[in-house]
């Protein structure tokens, strides 16, 4: 599988990476080498095959609705690069 | 050097008990032993006051007589991957600039509620994606054992800070995390003990998220008694992760009988890989030896997915990397990189947080998870990793433990194979399988190469019973008679 440089700017763009124009091209042969050798998997036959999620072999447990932690607000935001009032801040996303 | 920091856990903690040492003289000890070797770049964070605190704690409650067991007062490293409150907590990676957790990962705020005494965080490769501890924010590190040409060695990854700090005396344990091989490798190549629990056997809450259904906890130490001490302290369930299991912690220092006769240890085929290197395959057949002379029962089985096992994990893993690392986006916490919009901040904040080797893992997870290519690969994948953990389960039912190499290579010098993601990514080719089928594992150190380097042997063993895998290791290291001596000191 081999993937171009127009794939590359669509996938950075999907995961929110800039990535520079010049760098597409190497970034497409690293990740096309990547992909070719993964692309052995093709080779078996899977059918029928159950696909597997987790190793834990159990339903997830449940608990009740109830809360059981926060009021921690301050030090939540704490680490936030840029806080207002209470709130974290973006750039502004609404004229 | 300080006798104080050649003790292992069992020693310190016999010691501490019989009144012969403090914790703060074991913990300025230590603290002395990583300032000097700071030039292996092991600690991203260094915490001696927190440290002295802890000890001094420690050695009050134990005069009091209400000493809290084995851990209590033992000077270990954390590496910087778990979330400890109010302290730096990075991932190696820029993205998380000043990240100041305002809470405790389980796994260390167990460590620390049985009174283990933390001296810093360690490095590793930027969120646990590596095989040599290259891809830090905040530098390589470096290997204590040094090459017979002198040239600089890395320590493997991604727990290469945690594995240099115990195989360099300048911490008595440390904590690592193998999402594929992260703890055991890098065991391997720095000469100590690595133990990889059954998935499930420690908490993920708290411990920055790398491959979810992956990821685990474990302890690197200096012998297979202290991973059993260390692991006791550090397992457990916990509420707050609800893929860790409900169940009972076994007593894992009780497992060390070094009885194994009857025991049956499986050698897989698959993993006789061509092009081996000829004195690890001689150590490996040296390894069967020792078990066969203690009275284990030495059997071949076939692994038969084995090959599939890599390529698997690098879809799977990327995969739910992607979607990890999504939550980095400069609003919670780390690093903000300004623009004109929201995406744009996103993509110049994420674009300069990351480096080279985790934005090319979140891309392959992107592009495996996009759609048109969702079934063909990451569904494809993971219906092979039920082949891959199907043959594990079949091999159990004829064997008790496998008995494989850790890693296909001894150290290998800073700078070498990273052109190449691939070759890379093959350090990792004997751990791997045994990740996505969630199995316990331990890497000990057997013996040297030519080079007087370290290699390692792993033991693999069923889901939940590292007490076979540690037992096992144990007789292995009294055969082997391996001792640490990484030419920090003696």
């Amino acid at each position: 599988m081999s993937l171009d440089q127009d794939t590359v700017k669509n996938i950075a763009y999907l995961a929110r990476i800039r990535v520079e124009e010049d760098k597409l091209e190497p970034l497409a042969g690293e990740l096309s080498a990547i992909m070719g050798w993964i692309e052995q998997l093709q080779e078996l036959d899977t059918d029928g095959v159950e696909p597997m999620a987790s190793v834990v072999n159990v339903s997830l447990p449940q608990r009740k609705d109830v809360v059981n932690d926060g009021d921690c607000r301050d030090a939540v935001l704490k680490n936030a690069p840029d806080n207002e009032d209470g709130f974290y801040t973006v750039p502004k996303v609404v004229e | 050097m300080s006798d104080l920091t050649k003790l292992t856990i069992a020693q310190a903690r016999d010691k501490l008990a019989a009144g012969e040492c403090t914790s703060v003289e074991l913990t300025q000890a230590y603290l002395k032993a990583m300032e000097a070797g700071r030039d292996l770049n092991a600690f991203i964070t260094e915490t001696p006051e927190l440290a002295l605190q802890r000890a001094k704690a420690s050695d009050d409650r134990r005069a009091k007589g209400e000493s809290l067991g084995a851990m209590d007062g033992i000077p270990v490293a954390i590496k910087d991957l778990f979330c400890t409150d109010g302290v730096l907590t990075t991932a190696g990676s820029h993205i998380l600039d000043g990240f100041t957790p305002a809470y405790e990962s389980t796994v260390t705020a167990n460590l620390r509620d049985a009174g283990a005494v933390m001296l810093g965080k360690t490095n590793l490769d930027e969120f646990a994606m590596g095989s040599a501890n290259i891809t830090s924010y905040y530098g390589e590190v470096k290997n204590p054992w040094v090459g017979a040409d002198g040239k600089d060695l890395v320590p493997g990854g991604s727990s290469g800070g945690s594995a240099a700090a115990v195989a360099g005396r300048m911490a008595m344990a440390a904590t690592g995390t193998d999402t594929g091989g992260s703890i055991r490798q890098p065991a391997s190549f720095c000469g100590i003990t690595g133990l990889k629990p059954t998935y499930g056997r420690c908490s993920r809450w708290g411990t920055i998220a790398f491959a979810s259904s992956l990821d685990q906890a474990g302890p690197m130490t200096q012998t297979v008694r202290d991973a059993a001490i260390m692991l006791q302290a550090m397992a457990g369930h916990d509420a707050k992760d609800s893929t860790s299991a409900p169940m009972d912690v076994p007593d894992f220092e009780a497992a060390l009988t070094g009885d194994i006769k009857g025991l049956k240890i499986g050698i897989p085929a698959e993993y006789k890989m061509d092009g081996m290197d000829a004195e690890i395959q001689a150590l490996w057949d040296q390894g069967i030896e020792w078990l066969k002379a203690q009275g284990a029962e030495v059997v071949d089985i076939s692994l038969p997915h084995t090959k599939y096992a890599l390529p698997t994990y690098y879809i799977v893993a990327p995969a739910e990397a992607s979607a990890n690392l999504a939550r980095y986006d400069g609003v919670r916490y780390g690093l903000r990189v300004e623009g004109d919009s929201l995406d744009d901040m996103y993509m110049n904040t994420r674009g300069e947080g990351f480096g080279h080797e985790v934005k090319r893992r979140i891309l392959m997870g992107t592009y495996v998870l996009s759609s048109g290519y969702y079934d063909a690969y990451y569904i494809k994948a993971q219906k092979v990793r039920t082949l891959i953990a199907a043959d594990f389960t079949k091999a159990f039912e004829d064997v008790d433990a496998i008995l494989t190499p850790t890693a296909p290579s001894a150290a290998f010098a800073l700078g070498e194979k990273q052109e190449d993601p691939v070759a890379m990514y093959l350090n990792d080719v004997f751990t791997v399988p045994a990740s996505l089928a969630g199995l316990p594992g331990i890497s000990i150190p057997a013996g040297l190469n030519a080079a007087g380097l370290p290699l390692g042997l792993q033991i693999l063993g069923r889901p939940f019973d590292e007490e076979t895998v540690l037992k096992v290791a144990g007789v292995l290291e009294t055969s082997a008679g391996f001792t640490l001596h990484s030419g920090v000191e003696d």
